[in-house]
């Protein structure tokens, strides 16, 4: 039995005690023997104590009265199958106030006798009316009535009227009754009919009465109408306020300056808007974003918190992804790079070129900048670098003074100017024939056909048109369409590289719309470029598993490689496209053979990415180095190894061994440094032995600067020596320097000079102190107590376990003991009834007796009077 | 030619029944005999399976003479009787086809070799079945010992050609026990012969025949298995007892036919990779092997590598005392051993080789510095596996943990100690030096390689990692792991593209043309 029971009792048993005994409750409180106290050991401060007194005589008999009312009640119906069913309308719910439930029940009763009346009462087909007149008249005869007239006693309903149409007969005669005692001489007999015409004619009379006052009411205020017109023209120049005011609402035409106040006021408020940022500041927060972006890489790069880096990053604002007006800025800075492009002879240092960079962005823009403020922009500077002007920094290593530099700068600049001017018809015509709108490409085949065979700016417009128009802000599916386009528009940079020739002029514009849709969905883009790794590596990993080597792969799959670094950020610690793309490239570079003057350049140019992809990061590759030493033995005219070793790809002697070895002088004197063009790695065939040589003697030069970067990027590494010693050896000692051309020569003092310059410095290893594991100490466990006399200790689970384990104890007890009390009261009743057939018995046959004795007594004193007599 | 070719199958099909059925035709056998010798490719082969079924119903019958063989003149003038010699005859029909059929086996057309071998399997197989040759005790083991040494075994290894086509068809019958052993002493003897008669190291082909042949005999490894008879006998259980366990003879092959000098360094290897788990276990003698496998671990490179598992077999189970093993085994170390194809093969044995804790600290240190210096050249995917594998040895040889906790001296040194050329252990200072090497790793541009690189930072856990899972570890797989790595964002370039070469200071704009 639960508390609120208990406590319920105790109520109860007070009210009663109050209410039993009237006068005496203080009989029962003063009764010592009805209580019964439960004495307590202890007496603890602050513990409510809930029975200290107990009064079993009444408890008993009021759970003895429960009893008769439920159980003996089951018990003495226990052989009736029949039950009596109450089915009265809420008669067992005692939610419903009684007043509600007969309104309840009144209105079903209605429902039921109108359903039926409609059925059987044949005499009630009464038509509905309206002030007595039927309503299919009223609807006939279109509005007789004047609706208006009648406004003031609208959902007015008068007694009479309610009485008359809803009261029924009750209403009526009550009324009748009242009426009857107001005029006694009234005939009482009146029939219903009488009483209901009577009430026609006086409420008709009503209303006739009703009209013609609103009709007078109606001619008073024409009159007055009238008269005050007359009187107006008087009044004219001075009329007050509120008479203007009715003037004005009256009118019907709106004032145009009223109309403009209105407008003026619906307008939205205009805002109070940031002010236009000035140069300063724009620069300082796009300086601030790149600080920001930045210090995000360098914390990806070290590979701290991974788990937490979980939001997005925001790499947008510059080309604010949302608006889907990407590619106009593109477009422009896309003009002053090809200005750059076109402007030829523009002679820079390097270290000019970021200065030189803030300022044509400047430029183009048309804005003349100072030199104070580019100071400031020059570091983070991300805006237009031409690679024009790295292109053509490598003409020349000299060095050129700044005032040379300042003056070719603006002639530069004009070409430029001018070039992009070109440039910008070109793009114009390219808009204005070509359609505003394309729908995304379902297929690669649909993607090529509609690029393939244009000019490379109307393939650009298309493509930027194709984003625009299917932003996916505009339409639910453009978000996946446009994320295929990503995969399309990779495979169609792969199918140009793989043509003959190359078409990298145009693959190099499209980087640009790769890059946008790269922003925008960097997921897809990343799953797109992962499965053409996924393929690469699959490829090459059948081909060393049928034929056991490998070769290089095409040059699409270089681009590809360098895509990645261009679309993801390769200094990260982990990157889930860049590892991949790592790890492939290492083992393109231990896993192919070199057999050819292509494969060299192949390798090498894997070389530039690796070096490129860890140029911020600063990451060691064993791979890199590794091929470097085999480039350069390929070079050596005698095949002795000594001081090195070469590792997998490369032999110390065998065929193609003498790869890189230049013995024609004529060749060397004729050689002059310049790029590898890409395309050398499709066709070389052609070539002249000549060219073969040149050729050869530029993958030399790339292979002494790459050393020159190596040595400068691993600088930090503590056995840098050690990693760097087979090169060392193989430059001082194998390479044929004194028959190399003086520019080659120039390129080997430098790298040689990169790799001694270094000093070494050996710092014995220690490891990080370890914290030191604190003794075990023998205090006395301290548990915070919360309430006194509950059990503690126990996770929560344990505890509220235990909780219910005690309470289902409780009241199987209180079951127990109710059913016990149960038994023990039937078993009373039982007895008792069986007393009273007894008893009934006994006396039943105690009457028997009786009278038989009567009887008999009276038999025998007729008996004795017989025979006395 | 299939209008002729069906004619002679005609003609052939009824001169064998015709030989079958009366004795009185039996002269139509040398029709079937000289077809062998046309030199129509489908006629042979029609000839050849006539011959088979003739003298397979022949032996069955018992229609050929037993016991030694009377010259054929003189046994038509002795007095035999009309069915001996009518036997005799026909047994000397029996060995000129055998004859023919071995010259056959060198003929030009593989189906037609296939063929031979395949009949003078059976005739092999009945033969064992019924005699040739009288018992000449009851019970003794008669197998047709010279027929398949003779015809078979010789014509498998030619010195000319290579026969591995032949011999991987040949496979199947070396499933049966008495079969293999039969061969093996074949083989041997065939050795020596040819030794004799040349006196000089046989040639490669021939060499790479018999390696072919033994490489394809797959041993049993319990005895109970040798229950798998050819040739069923009355007496397999004396047979059993008396083992066919292949003995001396292979040891003169090895020793004898292969000398590792002259050995071409394919088959050399090839050898040695089967050498420990399936020659090695079935000698009487292995002891005997040490030469041989010596001298191949003097040899270096990766022969030294693959003789290194024998050895250890050796030393393992029958107490070869190898003087400088350590040494040896630590020259071993160069930057191919992260490359070659048996790396995990080296590291598993290296691992347990190393695994001795009475090993002297220097040794150790050693081979710790070593690894870790030629670690400076590895691809990833072996080094996942030697930083573990370092990180081990420093386990199991807590005096070595100077190289990575070296708390007393902080001055900077200008040279490594260590001396990387010195072939001494001893003399290598590597317990002076510091692993900087793996400080270097530390940087590596594989995220994995780095952190288990930065693992020396910190004071080494007691549990031993375990490598073997990381010793086959594959380029492939390793790309294959990083693609699948789940990742929850992927991070973007955010400095702005201006085209494939566009960077800043891009490294490609200096080096290559967009042409």
């Amino acid at each position: 039995m639960g508390k609120p029971t208990k406590q319920r009792r105790k109520g109860q048993v007070a009210d009663r005690a109050k209410g039993s005994s009237g006068a005496g409750t203080a009989l029962v409180k003063n009764n010592p023997f009805e209580v019964k106290v439960n004495k307590q050991k202890f007496n603890i401060l602050g513990r409510r104590t809930k029975h200290d007194v107990g009064l079993p005589g009444i408890s008993r008999s009021k759970a003895v009265k429960k009893r008769t009312q439920t159980l003996l009640k089951e018990y003495k119906e226990r052989e009736k199958s029949n039950v009596f069913k109450d089915k009265r309308f809420g008669e067992y719910n005692t939610k419903i106030s009684p007043e509600e439930k007969m309104m309840k029940r009144f209105t079903l009763e209605r429902q039921q006798n109108h359903e039926k009346k409609s059925i059987y009462n044949l005499n009630e087909d009464d038509e509905l009316t309206h002030y007595g007149q039927s309503l299919a008249d009223i609807e006939k005869l279109n509005d007789v009535i004047d609706s208006d007239s009648d406004t003031e006693e609208r959902g007015i309903l008068s007694a009479e009227l309610t009485a008359a149409h809803f009261g029924g007969g009750g209403g009526l005669l009550r009324r009748k009754a009242l009426t009857g005692e107001q005029d006694e001489e009234e005939e009482k007999p009146k029939s219903r009919k009488e009483l209901i015409e009577e009430l026609i004619a006086k409420s008709k009379q009503e209303k006739r009465e009703r009209q013609t006052q609103r009709e007078s009411a109606l001619e008073l205020t024409e009159k007055l109408d009238t008269n005050w017109k007359e009187i107006q023209t008087l009044l004219s120049h001075k009329t007050p306020k509120s008479e203007r005011k009715v003037k004005e609402e009256e009118k019907p035409k709106p004032d145009e300056y009223d109309m403009i106040v209105r407008e003026l006021g619906f307008e939205m408020k205009a805002q109070p808007s940031d002010r236009m940022k000035t140069e300063e500041e724009l620069a300082k927060e796009e300086q601030e974003r790149l600080q920001k972006l930045e210090a995000d890489r360098l914390r990806r790069m070290h590979g701290k918190d991974e788990q937490e880096n979980k939001k997005k990053p925001k790499h947008m604002s510059a080309d604010d992804l949302a608006d889907g007006f990407i590619l106009d800025k593109d477009d422009r800075r896309l003009l002053s790079y090809k200005g750059g492009k076109l402007s030829v002879g523009n002679d820079e240092e390097e270290g000019g070129n970021e200065e030189e960079e803030g300022e044509s962005e400047e430029e183009s823009e048309g804005e003349p900048g100072g030199e104070d403020e580019e100071e400031a922009i020059v570091e983070e500077d991300d805006a237009t670098d031409s690679p024009s002007d790295l292109e053509s920094d490598m003409g020349s290593e000299e060095e050129v003074t700044a005032n040379e530099e300042q003056k070719e700068k603006h002639k530069g600049n004009e070409e430029r100017l001018q070039s992009e001017e070109e440039q910008n018809a070109k793009i114009e015509a390219a808009r204005s024939e070509l359609p505003y709108t394309f729908t995304v490409p379902e297929s690669y085949e649909k993607l090529k056909s509609l690029l393939f065979g244009r000019i490379v700016e109307e393939q650009l417009v298309i493509l930027e048109r194709i984003q625009k128009c299917n932003h996916p802000s505009l339409a639910v599916g453009n978000k996946a369409k446009l994320e295929k386009l990503f995969g399309f528009l990779l495979e169609y940079i792969g199918e140009l590289a793989t043509v003959e020739p190359p078409e990298l002029k145009t693959i190099d514009k499209l980087v640009l719309p790769l890059y946008s849709l790269c922003q925008m969905f960097p997921e897809a883009a990343s799953n797109s470029v992962k499965l053409v790794l996924q393929d690469a590596a699959h490829d090459m990993q059948e081909m060393i598993e049928v034929k056991g080597r490998a070769t290089f792969p095409g040059l699409d799959m270089l681009i590809y490689l360098k895509i990645t670094a261009i679309l993801f950020p390769t200094s990260d610690f982990w990157h889930p496209v860049v590892t991949p793309a790592l790890v492939y490239m290492s083992q393109l570079l231990t896993k192919c053979q070199v057999m050819t003057l292509q494969d060299v350049v192949k390798g090498l140019f894997v070389c530039c990415l690796f070096l490129e992809y860890v140029s911020l990061s600063q990451r060691f590759i064993p791979e890199l180095i590794n091929f470097i030493v085999g480039i350069l033995h390929l070079s050596i005219p005698q095949k002795r190894p000594h001081g090195y070793i070469l590792v997998h790809p490369f032999r110390p002697a065998g065929k193609n061994s003498e790869l890189l070895l230049v013995s024609d002088k004529k060749d060397m004197e004729t050689w002059k440094k310049q790029n590898l063009p890409l395309s050398i790695v499709t066709r070389l065939k052609e070539s002249s032995k000549t060219e073969m040589n040149h050729f050869r003697l530029s993958c030399l030069a790339v292979c002494l600067d790459l050393i020159k970067k190596c040595a400068a990027l691993y600088e930090s590494l503590s056995s840098f020596h050690e990693i760097m010693q087979p090169i060392r050896v193989l430059l001082t000692e194998h390479i044929p320097v004194s028959e190399y051309p003086e520019q080659l020569q120039e390129l080997y003092q430098n790298a040689l000079k990169e790799l001694e310059d270094k000093g070494k410095h050996y710092t014995p290893l220690v490891c990080e102190k370890k914290k030191p594991v604190p003794l075990k100490l023998y205090m006395p466990k301290i548990v915070k107590v919360l309430e006194f006399g509950r059990k503690q200790g126990g996770s929560k689970e344990e505890q509220e376990r235990k909780r219910l384990i005690h309470k289902h104890k409780r009241e199987f007890k209180g079951a127990v003991r109710e059913i016990r009390k149960d038994n023990q009261f039937l078993a009373r009743m039982q007895l008792s009834e069986i007393m009273e057939r007894d008893s009934d018995r006994k006396r039943k046959v105690k009457n028997l007796f009786n009278s038989l004795a009567t009887q008999e007594g009276e038999w025998k004193a007729m008996k004795r009077k017989k025979f006395k007599n | 030619m299939a209008q002729p070719g069906q004619s002679v199958a005609a003609a052939l099909a009824s001169s064998l029944e015709s030989v079958l059925r009366s004795r009185g035709s039996a002269n139509r056998v040398f029709e079937i005999l000289e077809l062998l010798q046309v030199d129509e490719e489908d006629v042979i082969l029609c000839a050849i399976r006539t011959c088979s079924r003739l003298f397979g119903a022949l032996l069955e019958r018992g229609d050929l003479f037993v016991g030694q063989l009377p010259e054929e003149e003189t046994s038509l003038t002795d007095n035999y009787s009309a069915e001996d010699k009518y036997k005799i005859w026909m047994r000397h029909r029996y060995n000129s086809c055998v004859n023919c059929l071995v010259e056959l086996m060198g003929h030009e057309s593989f189906q037609v070799k296939e063929l031979s071998l395949v009949t003078l399997m059976k005739f092999v197989e009945l033969e064992g079945k019924y005699p040739l040759v009288k018992a000449e005790w009851k019970g003794s083991f008669s197998f047709p010992r010279e027929l398949l040494k003779v015809s078979v075994v010789e014509n498998l290894m030619p010195c000319e050609e290579d026969s591995s086509l032949l011999i991987s068809r040949f496979q199947e019958y070396l499933e049966y026990d008495d079969i293999r052993y039969f061969v093996m002493k074949a083989v041997a003897e065939n050795i020596g012969q040819l030794m004799q008669k040349t006196k000089e190291v046989p040639l490669p082909v021939y060499q790479q025949n018999v390696f072919s042949l033994i490489s394809s005999i797959s041993m049993p490894s319990q005895e109970s298995e040798v229950v798998n008879f050819m040739v069923k006998q009355a007496n397999q259980e004396e047979w059993k007892v008396s083992k066919l366990k292949v003995t001396l003879h292979l040891i003169i092959v090895f020793n004898v036919m292969f000398p590792p000098s002259q050995l071409p360094t394919g088959l050399y290897k090839k050898v040695l990779v089967i050498l420990h788990d399936s020659i090695l276990p079935h000698l009487n003698e292995p002891t005997l092997m040490i030469d041989f496998l010596t001298v191949a671990y003097d040899i270096g490179g990766a022969i030294s590598l693959l003789a290194l598992n024998g050895l250890f077999v050796l030393i393992h189970q029958h107490n070869l005392e190898y003087p400088d093993f350590y040494k040896k085994l630590y020259s071993l170390l160069d930057p191919s051993i992260y490359h070659v194809k048996y790396r995990a093969r080296f590291f598993h044995l290296a691992d347990l080789f190393l695994s001795s804790s009475h090993l002297p600290a220097y040794l150790v240190a050693a081979f710790i510095k070593r690894l870790s210096r030629l670690a400076l050249t590895a691809p990833p995917q072996a080094l996942l596996m030697v930083i573990p594998f370092i990180c081990n040895l420093f386990r199991r040889h807590p005096a070595c943990k100077v190289l990575v906790h070296k708390p007393g001296g902080s001055e900077d040194l200008s040279e490594d100690p260590y001396i990387m050329d010195e072939e001494e252990p001893s003399e290598s200072r590597a317990l002076e030096s510091s692993l900087w090497e793996l400080q270097t790793l530390q940087s590596h541009y594989h995220p994995d390689v780095a952190q288990a690189a930065a693992v020396v930072n910190q004071s080494l856990s007691e549990l031993e990692d375990d490598v073997s899972e990381l010793l086959e570890l594959s380029a492939y797989e390793l790309f294959d792991r990083e693609l699948k790595k789940k990742a929850t964002s992927v991070p973007l370039e955010f400095e702005q593209v201006r085209g494939l070469f566009g960077k800043k200071d891009d490294l490609f704009a200096e080096h290559f043309a967009l042409e």
